[in-house]
């Protein structure tokens, strides 16, 4: 093994039923270097780190780590742990309900009693070194997302790991808050860490990256310098195509001018979770609520579909008085509604990609009306094609599949009942670029096909391609609505800092 | 945002935690009713015995809802306990009686033993099947209950009284302390007796305690219980941890039984009936919360006095009926949870807004 190698992968392989994740990767992680890992969804980014934490056991291949002699064998998060290996996860993997300091000590805490003290005053050390905003005595829940992340960064750094796995850490962090984890990072490449940096967002992919991986389909497309390989370029090499979509998509730029027919209204609408706001669709219109993440954007929404409890205000559907208190009553009115969090709010993980493209069908017609088998087979093959949805069956559970694959499963349920007013809240979040671009060129075929639809996402620009009207939020207020010429980005960012001319 | 901020400093005073907010209210409902008590019923409730009655009558509940509450804490439930009791209980007042040597001290370590052993026993072979062969606890521990409860029966269908000298002398063992007693009106001074069980059991909640607080088993049960997967990811093992806490929760069932004896020396099928829902019910008004992860024994213990002291104010008043008993423990459970889930939601309502407002400045 080379000097500065700390990690070398060979041969990785690993199988589920159904499907190859693995077939034959290599990966190489050198000291102090930040190495990108991308690829699509399903491309098996996830697999080789399970594999790497011993969260799954590799069917071939071998993990040589810097300082251990031959091969080292990980069956467990603890053999990983002790190999030097550190992962944080996107979703926290912290114990909310102990403090700070805890946290960054327990499970190798020595000696069966817990010294407190002493614990603490190392915490405290620990976290002022690397600039963690936390006190070692305050409870983790306590914290913001971004702070718990950088205790789980803390954690993993005094345990001298050696490689230090961060899986899709930004994706629930602001702007600040991802360059202080990007200053944190810096900083431990600097002290001769090996960071692997997984994520879906390009850009910061060449803010803090030093070299990149790439997977596709379960296998290396190839190992790459980042001042070697353009954007564009990397793009394609994840999909595996060049990038003429995302051309395509431009021509479908000329947003065609939504119909006079006004779909849905609504006056001074408020829930426990807004505050009154007036509101209007019309036919065949894409519209988007825009502003920063807690600005009250998908609270508004949430109104609208009454997933919240609506406490006031007039809604007109098509011109007629509805009253919506519940989603059932908003499904009734033809509204469909994709919420942001899939896991949550979304799909049954435990049921069939068929039943959860069914469920909302079978809530409109009633459950005294079932379905035929046949029928279902139908709706739901006829949707998985359009969609594209990579699915061994569809009998599979949801919960294996992929994350843009769940989306689409979901886009498929509110499809099939053919709303006329259909919500997406952050489809496209946590999703590969290929799936994204075929999301919103959904959306826009949608719209040609006279249904309205409003369009959430973090991502201003895939709001500006695909919005024809966007409602500018700051504090639970609509600041600002902006059309036509006004859909530039810096006019968004004006409108939510507050300088927007109709502010 | 970096360069302001300094260095964490460990005397700062954090803000009450939720868990801790629901023990001090607990403890403050406690001491409200228990004032209560000696305004309005005044008599008994003016003397300490009548709080080491409390203390000597409901031992056995005590040590067993720290069991509970470690389990519960841990993300898991118990509910064989008391059929644990009934049939150490059983097996110990048949040992002593039977096999017994009048007098031996001997005897009645062996019997301890006994109690113990057979607790853990049930500790061993439901936490074997819950953390090992991840068993729903629920089933598991249902079915621990039945098959205790039938060893019961199998032991003794007729109610069966220790007649052994050595373990009756032991019963009427009381620790007396003169100065917390009270003058009789023939001018005796009668002092406070506490029974050994009642001891043992204020033992038991302090060990529970500081194992809770202090050793990193019990933190590693805080660990699971909060988030069990982000605690195999803390490198911590899950498995013997969860197994960890049926194995003390069963060791602690049957010290309750052996406590029970020591206090009501007699056994038949239907002791301890339904224990485990009032030490369910003493972990919740204790602040434990059933989702896991939250919970304190010092709670517990004043959630198991509070049933006591409710049990004692509807004995000495006019409804001495059992199911008023009930219906007041119902009400007050009920109350409990309510008081519980408006604090926490108002707390936390404030907590956002305080946030907010941090972010606006």
């Amino acid at each position: 093994m080379q000097g500065d190698v700390v990690l070398s992968m060979r041969g990785i392989c690993k199988e589920f039923p159904g499907t190859k994740a693995l077939k034959n990767v290599d990966f190489t992680l050198r000291r102090g270097e930040i190495h990108a890992l991308m690829g699509e969804n399903g491309a098996g980014k996830s697999t080789l780190i399970k594999v790497l934490t011993g969260v799954y056991e590799k069917d071939g291949g071998s993990i040589h780590v810097d300082g251990i002699e031959g091969e080292t064998h990980i069956h467990s998060p603890q053999d990983a742990q002790n190999a030097g290996i550190s992962t944080v996860y996107q979703e926290i993997t912290l114990c909310p309900n102990l403090t700070v300091a805890e946290n960054m000590f327990i499970g190798r805490m020595e000696g069966p009693v817990v010294h407190w003290k002493d614990y603490d005053k190392r915490a405290a050390s620990i976290l002022t070194g690397l600039g963690i905003p936390a006190r070692p005595r305050q409870a983790l829940s306590s914290c913001s997302l971004a702070v718990q992340q950088m205790v789980a960064i803390a954690r993993a750094v005094d345990m001298n790991c050696k490689v230090l796995i961060l899986d899709e850490p930004t994706s629930s962090l602001d702007e600040k808050e991802v360059e202080m984890l990007f200053t944190l990072m810096r900083d431990l490449r600097g002290r001769g860490v090996g960071i692997i940096f997984v994520t879906h967002f390009l850009e910061q992919v060449y803010a803090v990256s030093d070299r990149i991986t790439v997977l596709r389909n379960g296998e290396l497309v190839g190992e790459y310098a980042v001042k070697d390989l353009p954007q564009v370029e990397l793009v394609a090499k994840m999909m595996g195509k060049a990038l003429d979509d995302m051309a395509q998509l431009e021509q479908f730029d000329q947003k065609k001018a939504p119909g006079q027919d006004v779909v849905y209204e609504a006056e001074r609408l408020a829930s426990v979770n807004t505050k009154p706001f007036d509101f209007r669709i019309r036919k065949g219109e894409v519209n988007g609520f825009t502003g920063l993440l807690g600005s009250g954007r998908s609270e508004s929404v949430r109104a609208i579909f009454g997933a919240d409890r609506v406490t006031g205000g007039r809604i007109r559907v098509k011109g007629k008085d509805k009253k919506i208190a519940s989603p059932h009553d908003a499904m009734k009115s033809g509204i469909g509604y994709l919420p942001e969090d899939r896991k949550r709010d979304g799909i049954i993980a435990d049921l069939s990609v068929r039943d959860n493209i069914i469920l909302a069908m079978q809530v409109m017609k009633g459950f005294f009306h079932p379905m035929s088998r046949a029928e279902m087979a139908k709706f739901v093959d006829e949707y998985v094609a359009a969609l594209n949805i990579k699915t061994a069956s569809s009998e599979t559970p949801v919960g294996s599949l992929s994350g843009g694959n769940q989306q689409k499963v979901i886009l498929a349920r509110w499809l099939l009942t053919h709303p006329d007013y259909l919500i997406l809240d952050e489809p496209t979040r946590g999703i590969d670029v290929g799936t994204k671009l075929e999301i919103q060129k959904l959306v826009l075929k949608l719209a040609e096909e006279n249904m309205s639809i409003t369009f959430i996402s973090s991502e201003i620009e895939e709001m500006l391609r695909t919005c024809s009207r966007l409602i500018v939020m700051r504090d639970s207020n609509i600041v600002g609505e902006l059309t036509g010429d006004e859909l530039t980005q810096a006019q968004v960012m004006k409108t939510i800092a507050g300088g927007g001319a109709e502010a | 945002m970096l360069s302001k901020n300094t260095a964490p400093n460990l005397k700062v005073r954090e803000p009450m935690t939720d868990a801790q907010l629901l023990m001090t209210i607990t403890i403050a409902i406690f001491v409200a009713m228990y004032g209560l008590a000696m305004i309005f019923m005044g008599g008994g409730f003016l003397r300490t015995q009548q709080l080491f009655d409390l203390l000597n009558d409901n031992a056995a509940l005590i040590i067993v809802s720290c069991s509970l509450t470690i389990v519960m804490i841990g993300g898991g439930i118990n509910i064989s306990v008391g059929g644990v009791i009934g049939l150490t209980v059983m097996a110990c007042a048949l040992f002593l009686n039977d096999i017994g040597i009048q007098n031996s001290g001997l005897c009645i370590f062996l019997t301890l033993l006994l109690a113990l052993g057979i607790g853990l026993a049930f500790g061993l072979l439901q936490g074997f099947l819950i953390s090992y062969l991840d068993i729903q606890p629920f089933i598991v521990t249902l079915a621990g209950m039945f098959l205790a409860r039938g060893l019961t029966t199998i032991l003794s269908v007729n109610p069966v009284k220790v007649t052994h000298e050595g373990f009756l002398t032991l019963v009427k063992t009381k620790a007396t302390i003169s100065w917390l007693g009270y003058t009789a009106k023939n001018g005796n001074l009668i002092p406070a007796k506490l029974e050994i069980g009642a001891i043992v059991a204020l033992a038991v909640v302090l060990l529970v305690y500081l194992m809770l607080r202090y050793a990193q088993l019990g933190r590693h049960i805080y660990a699971v219980g909060g988030n069990q997967q982000s605690a195999l990811m803390l490198g911590i093992n899950v498995k013997r941890t969860r197994f960890m806490t049926y194995l003390i929760s069963g060791l602690l069932s049957g010290l309750a039984g052996f406590v029970f004896l020591m206090h009501k020396p007699a056994g038949n099928a239907s002791v301890a009936m339904r224990s485990e829902m009032d030490a369910i019910a003493a972990s919740i008004i204790g602040g434990t919360l059933l989702t896991g992860g939250v919970g304190n024994v010092i709670g517990t213990f004043f959630g198991a006095m509070i049933l006591a002291t409710i049990q004692k104010i509807i004995a000495l008043s006019p409804l001495n009926e059992s199911w008023w008993q009930e219906m007041a423990n119902g009400a007050m459970l009920g109350l409990f949870i309510m008081l519980q889930s408006v604090i926490l939601s108002n707390r936390g309502k404030r907590g956002k807004a305080k946030v907010q407002a941090a972010g606006r400045e």
